[in-house]
């Protein structure tokens, strides 16, 4: 039993998917547009229907509330929203002053309204919400497509930190496969209508 | 003193004004003057076929008439309800919740009000119980018409923000808690709105028919009274109730997001 185990995972038309990964590892998953990596992410996180196997620490998604499961298998989507006015409102415990630097971001950010952050701030901000939640699964959609290099760098560094530190597990969709060689412990490729292969490092 | 009656001649001078606008819009190009011909032959055809049906009712007390008179009535504004959603339920969850709400709202009230306050003897005197059930059923329809829509829309357009609250780890009713929030609002508007204005700024129907037909005014105007009140609490009723239904149906067993339960 390893922290996540994925069986034969059938979702809107695309896979069977297998898997498994333990505390602390990356799988970087690529592939063409289309070819359901979004709705792999989705469907690991019980957002949408599927058949097969999810396991996380041996247990299965409908032992418990779809809202605790989300807890602890974070999707962190492409596209963040926000829907309170200000950025403060969003966190429920304010993120640390030294995780705010690391990522760049201004250390009154959490007073700023919503309207005020670019694109790329949105992105780390959200990534600093998700992790709030202290999952131990981690479900990245091209996370940094907003940021420039310097700032993609930072982004990188804290998750690899929390994978060392909170021996997170992650599973990283990127299209860029430089950034999976950096990040991913193990990889993954995925063709279209979903046919899943462990790729070469 | 009794209402001076109106001959159908009266209605031929009556409708006058309203064709010489529809005159006026078709000279205008406005493209109007079908629909008002349209609207005045339905109001035409729609209350003389009331008033001969509501004349045969009363002659014939019987509480299978009112029954099936309040049944025709609860159809009718279920059907109305479902036609002014932008976004329907698939599977007819849409009328069957409009006809749950409606009917769990505008009936209790209605009977409430006939038992408990008008005393009338039996309870279900179709002088007293029609009337009252469609005013209570009309303005509980337009709650729960605008409450729905509003929800389903809304559902609809801020489908990233509910999924994105989801994955951080909210239950449905907290991802869903403004939408509902603002859905119960907006079916509620028309008659709080009716409540700040009514005597000053709008006589209201009923109370201007009473007067006219030789009532006292304080009579009318306590009739009133009961009246606004009980439209308050059966619009309300039935908005909470069927935003709260609806709500529950655009979510599964998983909390997930049902969109695809609701079609154009």
């Amino acid at each position: 039993m390893s922290r996540l185990d994925v069986q034969n995972l059938r979702y809107g038309g695309f896979g069977p998917v297998s898997f498994s990964a333990g505390p602390g590892e990356r799988l970087g998953v690529t592939g063409p547009s289309g070819c359901g990596k979004t709705r792999l992410l989705r469907a690991l996180a019980d957002m949408d229907e599927w058949q097969g196997e999810i396991l996380l620490e041996g247990q299965a998604p409908g032992a418990m509330r779809a809202s605790q499961w989300r807890r602890q298998v974070a999707y962190l989507p492409a596209e963040s929203q926000w829907w309170f006015d200000t950025v403060g409102a969003h966190f429920g415990t304010s993120p640390e002053a030294e995780a705010l630097r690391v990522l760049g971001l201004d250390p009154e950010v959490l007073a700023w309204p919503v309207a005020r952050l670019s694109s790329g701030e949105k992105q780390r901000l959200a990534l600093l919400r998700t992790l709030a939640n202290r999952p131990s699964v981690l479900l990245l959609d091209e996370p940094t497509a907003h940021l420039d290099a310097e700032r993609e760098r930072a982004f990188e560094a804290v998750i690899l930190g929390c994978c060392e530190k909170d021996r997170l597990t992650a599973v990283w969709v990127a299209h860029d496969p430089d950034q999976l060689r950096r990040v991913a412990t193990r990889g993954y490729r995925m063709a279209a209508g979903g046919v899943w292969q462990e790729a070469s490092a | 003193m009794n209402v001076i009656a109106l001959s159908w001649t009266d209605i031929l001078l009556a409708v006058l004004p309203l064709a010489a606008l529809a005159l006026v819009f078709a000279r205008q190009r406005l493209g109007m003057s079908r629909t008002i011909a349209i609207g005045a032959a339905r109001t035409f055809v729609q209350l003389a076929l009331v008033g001969f049906v509501l004349k045969g009712v009363f002659q014939n007390a019987h509480p299978v008439w009112t029954v099936c008179f309040s049944m025709v009535m609860l159809a009718t504004g279920s059907w109305e309800v479902s036609r002014r959603q932008h976004r329907r339920f698939a599977a007819g969850w849409t009328i069957g919740l409009a006809v749950l709400g409606l009917f769990t709202a505008g009936f209790t009230v209605t009977v409430y009000a006939l038992v408990a306050l008008v005393g009338v003897e039996p309870w279900w005197t179709p002088q007293y119980a029609i009337p009252l059930l469609g005013m209570i059923l009309g303005n509980t329809m337009t709650g729960i018409a605008l409450g729905m829509d509003t929800l389903t829309q809304n559902a609809w357009k801020q489908r990233a923000v509910i999924e994105n609250r989801l994955a951080l780890g909210e239950p449905a009713s907290a991802a869903i808690a403004e939408l509902k929030r603002d859905s119960v609002r907006t079916a509620m508007t028309p008659i709080i709105n009716a409540l700040a204005v009514c005597g000053v700024v709008s006589l209201p129907g009923m109370m201007t028919g009473q007067i006219l037909s030789g009532s006292d005014p304080l009579a009318a105007v306590r009739y009133q009274m009961m009246i606004m009140y009980l439209i308050g609490a059966g619009a309300g009723f039935g908005s909470l109730l069927t935003i709260q239904l609806c709500a529950n149906r655009l979510f599964d067993g998983r909390e997930r997001l049902r969109l695809d339960r609701l079609s154009e």
